[in-house]
């Protein structure tokens, strides 16, 4: 049963780059913190709720963007790309920050805008509001990315037909560590899509 | 096509610590939800099941030297028994996945014994994993509330592409300050025992178990309540983050899509173990879901009544009954409902009743606009 499916595109953001197909498309020098909100201007994002998420969706949403953006992908078509994602910190970037708010009894200030991100499937959630994805969601956590399991899930859901196109990878958010890769499964495009293949792009993270 | 299945379970829970046991109590309308008081984790009184550490410490007996947390010996109790019953041998063909929202969570307070690293999920499901000597990666599904449900149709999936031939499932969340204050944010917490589409319902209950359950392409590996997994799907709704669709869209769509892959329609449908939060805005969605799928004449149950809404193990722990429903042939009651609270018409099981049952719904829904739907037919 062997599917045809390619890889058309792939962004990786690391090291305060943002790269889309190999190519870097906005560098900063500014500290990690504020990194995000300045490619949000540079890239001319231009969507509001970006302010109100954690880190986590923020750096999901803009490598999603991104490669979207370049796909053409538009929320009239409502297509159904099925978003298969993992990491290895899960939410605990927000969690350690709620935590924070109910460590001490005395000072004791639990808020509903921060609990909402303390689960790590929101930034599906985020991608899939701006774009009217009304399909598959999976979050994973492994130690670090296992190309096959992500390789072999978005096989079988290209086999029972359960999404036209995959938009697959790893957001990481870790205190001051993070990094994206994402990658668009599609029936068309310039790359095989086989583990040899997803491990050789996902490499390049590490060399931005 | 190869057919894949749901077989041997288990339940950890303060109505029990295995399926069969669970499953009568229920059917009695025992819940195993009380008021707890404890200013440790919640200020006020609030209901809760959740399982005696003492009974658990008893059940796990530790055959190592190292330390555990508590839904660590949960998880390791659970899958305990249910790899006792399926007599599976580990190999790189076997896999396990993990289902949790937050694992370890209470490990990031200042108070825990443990250290904070405990909190990451692969820490977690490597200690599972290696308690038992799984030979593959364990696999962690995060998905919100509707994780439990889902890891049944991931298992499937990993099954399906050839990844493995057997996947153990074992769900899990504790019941910590964490969670409680956070739901209590969002004032949806209720201080009684919740009440699913009731007119007067206010909230959830918040409650813990540990389940776990075989995932099989093998029909040799079958136990007497094992069901076949027909179709599934989950869809997003792809419009608010901690807000159902008001039109129960991608519930709409992940039972639609269940059901074509089920080659099934609506009337073939016996039962729905729907997800009834107690929630004003989840139970009135799944209404105008099941009603725009021709659903609304189906018996459906929500089970939180018995055990609370007890997160990344909800759907797991809900099909495991919804087995146990289907080879008794019996439907079982939403307790804590009593006068119809939804504005669309829903066919609430309002009496524990015996009727030939072959097929069943399960349903879930979470934060992150996610919702899962997995069919369900007797094999025995």
């Amino acid at each position: 049963m062997k599917n045809q499916f390619k890889i058309s595109s792939y962004c990786h953001v690391k090291q305060n780059k943002i790269s889309l197909n190999g190519t870097v498309l906005f560098s900063a020098e500014a500290e990690e913190s504020k990194f995000l909100k300045q490619a949000y201007k540079a890239l001319d994002v231009n969507y509001s709720k970006f302010f109100k998420m954690d880190k986590l969706s923020q750096l999901a949403f803009l490598a999603a963007d991104v490669l979207l953006q370049h796909e053409n992908i538009s929320e009239e078509n409502q297509e159904n790309i099925a978003l298969v994602m993992g990491n290895k910190a899960s939410s605990l970037d927000t969690d350690r920050k709620h935590q924070d708010s109910i460590q001490d009894k005395a000072s004791y200030y639990p808020s509903p805008a921060v609990f909402v991100y303390t689960l790590p499937n929101i930034m599906l959630g985020e991608i899939s509001i701006k774009y009217k994805l009304y399909s598959e969601n999976s979050f994973f956590v492994f130690e670090n990315f296992k190309t096959n399991y992500f390789y072999n899930y978005t096989n079988s859901l290209i086999d029972d037909k359960k999404a036209d196109k995959i938009l697959c990878g790893w957001v990481n958010v870790d205190d001051e560590d993070y990094e994206a890769f994402l990658y668009l499964v599609t029936p068309n495009g310039n790359l095989q899509h086989t583990e040899k293949q997803i491990n050789t792009l996902y490499n390049e993270l590490w060399k931005l | 096509m190869s057919k894949v299945y749901l077989s041997y379970n288990n339940i950890i829970s303060s109505l029990g610590f295995n399926s069969a046991s669970v499953a009568k109590e229920v059917m009695l309308g025992n819940s195993g939800l009380k008021q707890i008081k404890d200013t440790s984790v919640m200020p006020e009184p609030f209901m809760s099941s959740l399982i005696d550490d003492d009974a658990l410490t008893a059940a796990f007996k530790n055959k190592t030297e190292k330390k555990y947390t508590k839904l660590e010996k949960m998880f390791i109790t659970s899958l305990q028994d249910t790899l006792g019953q399926s007599n599976i041998v580990l190999t790189d063909r076997v896999g396990l996945i993990i289902s949790t929202t937050k694992g370890n969570i209470d490990a990031l307070d200042a108070e825990n014994d443990f250290p904070k690293e405990r909190a990451y999920l692969d820490v977690l499901a490597k200690n599972v994993a290696h308690y038992f000597g799984f030979q593959t990666e364990p696999i962690v599904l995060s998905n919100a509330c509707v994780s439990g449900v889902l890891a049944v149709a991931v298992a499937k999936r990993y099954i399906k592409s050839n990844m493995f031939d057997h996947v153990f499932i074992v769900a899990g969340d504790l019941v910590t300050e964490f969670i409680l204050s956070g739901f209590n944010s969002f004032q949806a917490l209720s201080s009684e025992i919740c009440k699913p589409y009731d007119k007067n319902r206010i909230g959830i209950n918040i409650g813990e178990v540990a389940v776990s359950a075989l995932v099989t392409k093998n029909e040799e590996n079958l136990s007497d309540e094992a069901v076949e997994i027909l179709g599934e799907a989950s869809c997003n709704d792809a419009n608010h983050i901690s807000g159902p669709s008001r039109t129960g869209e991608g519930l709409y769509r992940s039972i639609k899509s269940a059901l074509a892959q089920s080659n099934l329609t609506s009337e073939d449908i016996d039962y729905i173990s729907a997800h009834g939060t107690a929630t004003m805005y989840n139970d009135e969605m799944e209404a105008i879901a099941l009603n725009r799928l021709g659903l609304e004449k189906t018996p459906m149950n929500s089970l939180k009544g018995y055990f609370g809404h007890t997160l990344g193990a909800s759907g797991l722990l809900e099909t495991i009954i919804g087995m146990y429903a289907l080879k008794q042939n019996m439907l079982i009651k939403t307790l804590g409902f009593a006068e119809m609270g939804v504005t669309q018409p829903i066919n609430v099981i309002e009496n524990t009743v015996e009727k030939p049952l072959s097929t069943f719904l399960k349903t879930a829904s979470g934060f992150g606009g996610c919702n899962t739907a997995v069919i369900f037919k007797k094999v025995k």
